[in-house]
């Protein structure tokens, strides 16, 4: 009964979303505001990514409330998990010989390359939030290879902390001496696909990567702790 | 030409995977092939020429999540009644 | 035109889930399914045949750019978009946790408490 019911309904939704969506053409130029973000983005940040430009400076406050939600969900989740009382008790593991040594080997790799993504950030695919995930993915590997791994969870909180400041001191910086917050015009833009380019923007892009990359793997620690128990 | 048939294969093996991830009894095959859509999602992004949206889909559809829905299967239980 | 169509499926897919599935962790993976679709409806609304991805590293590129490359702006939406999403999937699986470590069951029928 309840099966035909939602049957229906999602046929009801279908058809008016494939209404909407018929309505724009497929593969054509349809530009709106981005017209402006693209013609004149290079003169006006001087970054290589028109993406990473959009990102950080047109639509830099939209980045910091994502920022802070990011921060918001993973305070709920370690509140949650703290009144949680499902710790079980495993028996100490240890991955295989050839897992450890792999992970070990890629461990400080993957961080540097996190670190290479969001450093160059405005000038090839990628920027902070890739970065951060790379960064948490490294931690991720090293959490499943090894038991005993434990990130520092003090530091990694202080690490987030001090990019979410950075971030918001860069805004204020902006609105104090160029005219409003997140303006890109208190460093010197510099040449176009130069790595020392594009004012604030590799600025804010580094303290998105920290941030983020910290707040993962700050995430991913807390749900593999809340879950396992040393026997 | 190749390149587009190959494109509808993809999204045609999205839509499998989805429809198995929704009615198989066992969750942990069905998390994995949650994050299987991803990684087939984030190939779409790099010919839909997203190569940002590629690496994040990448790296935290196929690795990120799958993790903590794993987590969360061997916290919970593994077989839907 | 493909693209529309498979991620608007996607998106019934997921909601599918939602709505019939009572196991709770199909409900979760059900709304990870959603977000997956609704990233690629928007991304390829920004696509324009023919065109190039919106890094300007070549110097042709940077004569009459808008005739050059597709919409960045979906991109940008999406990026942020995928990174809120593992976070919220996140809280909803440590609510899914502490739910069955109450009950020690994931049938959402169980669970009659806010019912009335």
């Amino acid at each position: 009964m309840r099966k035909w019911f939602a049957l229906a309904l999602l046929i009801v939704l279908g058809f008016f979303l494939a209404e909407i969506a018929s309505s724009f053409p497929f593969g054509q130029e349809k530009w709106g505001v981005s017209k402006h973000y693209v013609d004149r983005g290079i003169e006006e940040n001087r970054g290589a990514n028109l993406v990473t430009s959009i990102v950080v400076n047109y639509r830099g406050f939209d980045t910091l409330g994502e920022v802070t939600v990011l921060f918001l969900a993973a305070t709920a989740l370690a509140f949650l998990l703290s009144t949680c009382r499902c710790r079980r008790k495993y028996r100490r593991w240890d991955a295989s010989l050839i897992l450890k040594t792999a992970s070990e080997t890629l461990y400080p790799l993957l961080i540097l390359f996190g670190a290479y993504i969001f450093i160059h950030g405005h000038l090839t695919p990628g920027g902070g939030f890739q970065g951060g995930t790379v960064i948490a993915s490294a931690v991720m590997l090293m959490l499943l290879s090894y038991f005993s791994f434990h990130p520092n969870h003090r530091a990694l909180s202080t690490t987030e902390g001090l990019a979410g400041l950075a971030f918001v001191l860069i805004g204020f910086a902006g609105l104090v001496w160029g005219g409003s917050f997140l303006a890109n015009n208190i460093l010197p833009l510099g040449q176009w696909n130069r790595l020392f380019s594009a004012g604030v923007i590799p600025l804010i892009y580094v303290a998105v990567g920290f941030k983020v990359g910290a707040e993962l793997s700050g995430l991913i620690t807390d749900m593999l702790k809340a879950t396992k128990e040393e026997e | 030409m190749i390149l587009e048939y190959f494109m509808l294969f993809l999204l045609f093996l999205m839509l499998a995977l989805g429809i198995y991830a929704v009615e198989t009894r066992d969750l942990l095959a069905s998390v994995l092939a949650a994050g299987f859509i991803s990684l087939v999602a984030s190939i779409v992004y790099l010919y839909l020429q997203a190569p940002d949206v590629a690496m994040t889909e990448a790296a935290i559809g196929a690795g990120l999540t799958t993790l903590i829905f794993i987590i969360a299967v061997r916290k919970t239980e593994r077989y839907e009644k | 035109m493909a693209f529309f169509v498979s991620s608007i499926l996607l998106i019934l897919i997921g909601l599918y889930a939602v709505l019939v599935k009572r196991n709770i962790m199909k409900i979760v993976i059900g709304l990870s399914l959603m977000d997956t679709g609704v990233n690629l409806l928007i991304i390829s609304l920004g696509f324009i045949r023919g065109r190039t991805a919106p890094i300007i590293n070549t110097r042709d590129l940077l004569v009459n750019t808008s005739s050059k490359v597709v919409d960045p702006l979906p991109q940008a939406l999406v990026l942020t978009a995928i990174v809120i999403g593992v976070a919220v999937t996140a809280v909803a699986l440590s609510i899914v946790m502490l739910m069955y470590s109450k009950k020690k069951t994931l049938e959402i029928d169980e669970y009659k408490e806010l019912k009335w």
